[in-house]
């Protein structure tokens, strides 16, 4: 039954035999252990599964595994450079934008996502590009501070 | 890092957290771990004929499908527990696995266990349950009206009749009131929606008769105490209960439910460690619910505005059991709240709890408070309209002022503090009130225009229920103290061990803070531990905003123990008396010779050198307290919400949202901003788009995030957030708590504003949530 399939994680490349139905946070979780995105709501709207395929962000609690064979894709075990966390990483903890840290992980995927593709966003621009991504937590006043933060840090 | 009581220090939580290195209940993998699957009941109430597991047993990968038959040929209880008794309550059982009677959609009927969790879904799928269906109900009123019965020991399906305060006093004041205001109000049923589902990993060692349970939990030593006492009925010293990092609660993960034992009985059975992860349905329909009240209230009130009286008439949903804390909720955490900030002469509350075909309710952030807060506050809005003193005066008129605290309300609490007036001129200031008045008259000259709405919530919160004693003669089946063991080692360093269970309060900053403010120490010197039965001693967990006040009030108290015995050792050591010993900032000195000094660590080795010591004294440095707090604490605040609401479309916007909170004084002001923050976007969800819908047939219609709208970032506005402080008089660190208050006051406030906003309409009051449909609607009669 098992399918086999290449894709690169953070880097690294793994060759693995999966049945067809595995999702791909499934895949990254159980197969390769990489247990930092997690599954919040099995239908695409928390975000807390977000990874980047890519270069895109995807919730990969809908997307099969099969369908990132030959792709790259890169979790959030991946956004720091060795010990040196990002821009982002860096302002969700300076601006305390994150409480259970459940959904964090997908956050910071849609907030480097979206300085990847606006590098100066305004309020309303950081609100619309990270709607993808629920937090029950802390009512989100503090992960647009960590977003602006990591702007500044990055211009 | 110094972390001085009152710093905005980073936490140390986070780095873990960041980088997806945090370990949650499923991120664990177990040598041999199998994989559970529960089958629930489709069907909100019906009768089970019989229940065929052949097809399921001889699925791929199963290794074995359980149900009420084993429960029993295992010989445990299996019984959920219901941990607050109230006179009279009716308590029919509650099994872990239903065998006769399911009563609502989500009861457990079996269990299917598969080497791999895919597996076990689709053996679950092939459980052949024979149910014959029964008539069912969900509203908690009209189930009390001929509805089918659900329990046969609760007739009309009541579970209890509650009543709080004197009736002929207050109908003597309505009776000679000079304004009267009433509403027929619903608090909508939530779902907490932690975004972690819950979770539980069963481990048996038949070898030791013991089993290890990682589960999500806020409290794993009252889990583990429930389980031994009515579902799993191991003595507790064979039980560990462990709560890896735990994504959010809300009150959620508190309770006992079916699906821990469940779990454990999977493990027993098949001699492996076996995981279960609810699915976001399964959430949905078993994770205990919030809300769900029919209430009808009255306020009376004099000439002058002043309230004479409050007379409210409850129905409270209980759901289809009870669970853990539930009676309490609609009882003891909301009638007693019902005199607000207000100084109110007679109140009368009846409450009828009920049993309905629905997911139990029990606490959730607020838990009665909310419900209380939002009766007290739509009743001034309609005051202040009808007395034409608006709602900033009616408020005025009738706080409890300064001078009257201790106050004792008509419902039975004795508010120790309060300053209620400043924080309300606070948010007027911060909310630019006259302007907004302002052009809220100029947009009403034209009503097809979007429209202006203030709304103003003044809250109390009675947090860190307590003392003990005083909780038990009102029915709870446990103590409300909480226990602090503080270690110091040797070279001077700190391991505090709390019973207290953080899910993302941040309590190993918070509490570090603490030790290292008192024992001037810098916070690294501290580490904190929780949420481990087998390393802590126990403990009684987190929820109801007692965190800071109960457990971190017992750390304070360990601390000062310990500096109490140091002190001796270093009065032995200076050759000096120990009154005459001086301690701050880590140094012990002879009050008079500075000279004669020593520092923290010097005194800290002795102590476990034993060498130089005093007769009188054993060696050791470390503390133990189970602090049990002589009263609730009482934060307040006044908040204000200002709305737009578009008459074109029936939308609302945010456009202000301004919080004055006191909760006394403060750890950690970046750690209490957020958890302000984070209360108003649930608050403002139950206001505008929460709600928790079963059908007639009682089946849920919101088992998914494609039907249950939680508030998203796109939705919410940047707060104002400030504080005023009063201390509480009663505990060391003069902290109150500030968990629930964003979800207690935001509710009220958002509603009075959009009500505000539809005034040109004459539209009184509609019922949460106010979704475009609804306030649109509104403006179209």
């Amino acid at each position: 039954m098992g399918v086999p399939i290449k894709v690169q994680v953070n880097g690294k490349t793994y060759e693995r035999t999966v049945e067809p139905r595995t999702l791909l946070v499934h895949f990254l979780r159980e197969e390769l252990g990489l247990t930092g995105t997690n599954v919040g709501c099995e239908t695409s709207l928390c975000g807390a599964c977000t990874v980047m395929v890519d270069g895109k962000t995807v919730k990969s609690c809908t997307q099969l595994a099969l369908q990132a064979d030959g792709s790259s894709v890169t979790t959030i075990e991946g956004i720091a450079d060795g010990d040196r966390l990002s821009a982002v990483q860096e302002g969700f903890w300076e601006k305390h934008g994150l409480q259970c840290g459940y959904c964090t992980p997908g956050m910071i995927m849609a907030a480097t996502h979206l300085l990847s593709e606006n590098p100066k966003p305004s309020e309303a621009e950081i609100r619309a590009g990270l709607k993808g991504n629920l937090c029950r937590c802390t009512g989100y006043h503090n992960i647009v501070e960590a977003v602006k933060y990591a702007a500044a840090k990055m211009a | 890092m110094s972390g001085k009581i009152g710093s905005a220090i980073k936490r140390r939580e986070d780095p873990a957290l960041i980088t997806g290195r945090g370990r949650y209940t499923d991120d664990l993998k177990l040598p041999g771990m199998l994989h559970a699957a529960i089958v629930r009941s489709p069907h909100a109430h019906a009768r089970i004929r019989g229940i065929d597991i052949a097809a399921a047993k001889a699925s791929p990968g199963v290794h074995g499908v359980f149900t009420a038959e084993d429960v029993n040929a295992a010989g445990l209880p299996g019984m959920v527990p219901v941990g607050w008794l109230l006179p009279e309550l009716k308590t029919p059982p509650h099994p872990i696995l239903a065998s006769e009677k399911v009563n609502h959609v989500g009861d457990a009927v079996a269990v299917v266990v598969a080497d791999e969790r895919y597996q076990a879904r689709d053996a679950a799928d092939l459980v052949e349950v024979d149910y014959e269906p029964l008539p069912a109900s969900s509203n908690p009123k009209k189930t009390t009206e001929g509805a089918q019965q659900i329990h046969d020991e609760a007739p009309n399906n009541i579970a209890f009749d509650w009543e709080i305060g004197d009736r002929a006093k207050t109908d003597a004041a309505f009776a000679a009131a000079a304004h009267t205001v009433e509403v027929d109000l619903t608090n909508n049923r939530l779902i907490p929606f932690a975004i972690e589902p819950r979770a539980v990993i069963a481990d048996y060692d038949g070898d030791r008769g013991a089993i290890t349970v990682h589960m999500t939990t806020q409290n794993p030593h009252v889990h583990r105490l429930l389980m031994c006492l009515a579902s799993l009925g191991f003595p507790e010293h064979k039980v560990r209960v462990v709560a890896p990092e735990v994504g959010g609660g809300f009150g959620s993960k508190i309770h006992h439910y079916a699906d821990e034992t469940i779990v454990c009985l999977c493990s027993i059975k098949l001699g492996r460690p076996v995981k279960w992860t609810a699915t976001r349905t399964e959430t949905n329909l078993t994770d205990a619910h919030g809300r769900d009240h029919v209430t009808h209230a009255e306020l009376a009130l004099d000439e002058g505005g002043k309230i004479t009286g409050l007379r409210v008439e409850t129905w409270a949903n209980m759901g289809a059991y009870l669970s853990t804390f539930a009676p309490a909720v609609p009882t003891y955490l909301y009638g007693t709240l019902l005199s607000g900030q207000y100084d109110i002469p007679a109140i009368h509350a009846h409450v009828v709890g009920t049993f309905t075909n629905t997911c139990p309710v029990d606490a959730y952030r607020g838990a009665g408070r909310p419900e209380a807060t939002f009766v007290v506050e739509r009743l001034m809005h309609l005051a202040g309209e009808a007395t034409g003193l608006g709602p900033a005066e009616i408020r005025r008129r009738n706080f409890v002022r300064p001078d009257a605290f201790p106050y004792e309300t008509q419902v039975a609490l004795t508010y120790d503090s309060g300053n209620y007036e400043p924080a309300l001129d606070r948010a007027l200031e911060l909310v630019g009130y006259d302007a907004l008045v302002a052009e809220q008259a100029e947009r009403r000259k034209d009503r097809t225009r979007p429209q202006i709405g203030i709304g103003f919530s003044n809250f109390i919160e009675a947090c860190g229920l307590a003392p003990s004693a005083v909780v038990g003669s009102l029915g709870a089946q446990a103590g409300q103290w909480e226990s602090a063991d503080v270690r110091v080692h040797p070279t001077g360093t700190v391991t505090v061990y709390t019973g207290s269970s953080s899910h993302g309060q941040g309590h190993e900053t918070t509490f570090a803070q603490i030790v290292a403010d008192k024992l001037g120490l810098e916070v690294d010197q501290v580490e904190v531990v929780h949420g481990d039965t087998d390393k802590v001693q126990f403990g009684m967990g987190t929820y109801g905003s007692r965190s800071a006040a109960v457990g971190g009030s017992a750390i304070a108290r360990s601390v000062e123990k310990i500096v109490e015995k140091s002190k001796r050792i270093a009065a032995h050591l200076l050759e000096a008396s120990a009154e005459d010993i001086d301690f701050a900032g880590g140094k012990f000195t002879v009050k008079g010779s500075p000279e004669s000094s020593l520092g923290w660590a010097d005194v800290t080795l002795q102590a476990y050198l034993a060498h130089n010591y005093p007769d009188d004294l054993e060696p050791g440095l470390s503390a133990t307290t189970f602090y049990d707090p002589s009263n609730f604490t009482y934060p307040f605040g006044s908040h204000i919400c200002v709305v737009e609401v578009d008459p074109e479309t029936g939308n609302t916007r945010l456009l202000q949202y301004v919080a004055v909170d006191d909760v006394g004084n403060v750890i950690n002001p970046m750690i209490v901003e957020g958890q302000v923050h984070g209360g108003l976007a649930q608050g403002i969800g139950q206001a505008l788009w929460e709600g928790t819908a079963y059908d007639e047939q009682a089946q849920l219609l919101t088992g998914s995030l494609m039907d249950y709208a939680l508030p998203k970032i796109h939705n919410l506005p940047m707060y104002t957030l400030d504080r005023t402080v009063t201390p509480c008089p009663h505990n060391p660190l003069g902290v109150k708590g500030v968990g629930e208050a964003g979800a207690i006051a935001s509710p009220p406030a958002v509603v009075n504003a959009v009500l505000d906003a539809l005034q040109p309409w004459g539209v009184r009051h509609l019922d949460m949530p106010l979704h475009a449909e609804k306030v649109w609607r509104a403006t179209q009669a």
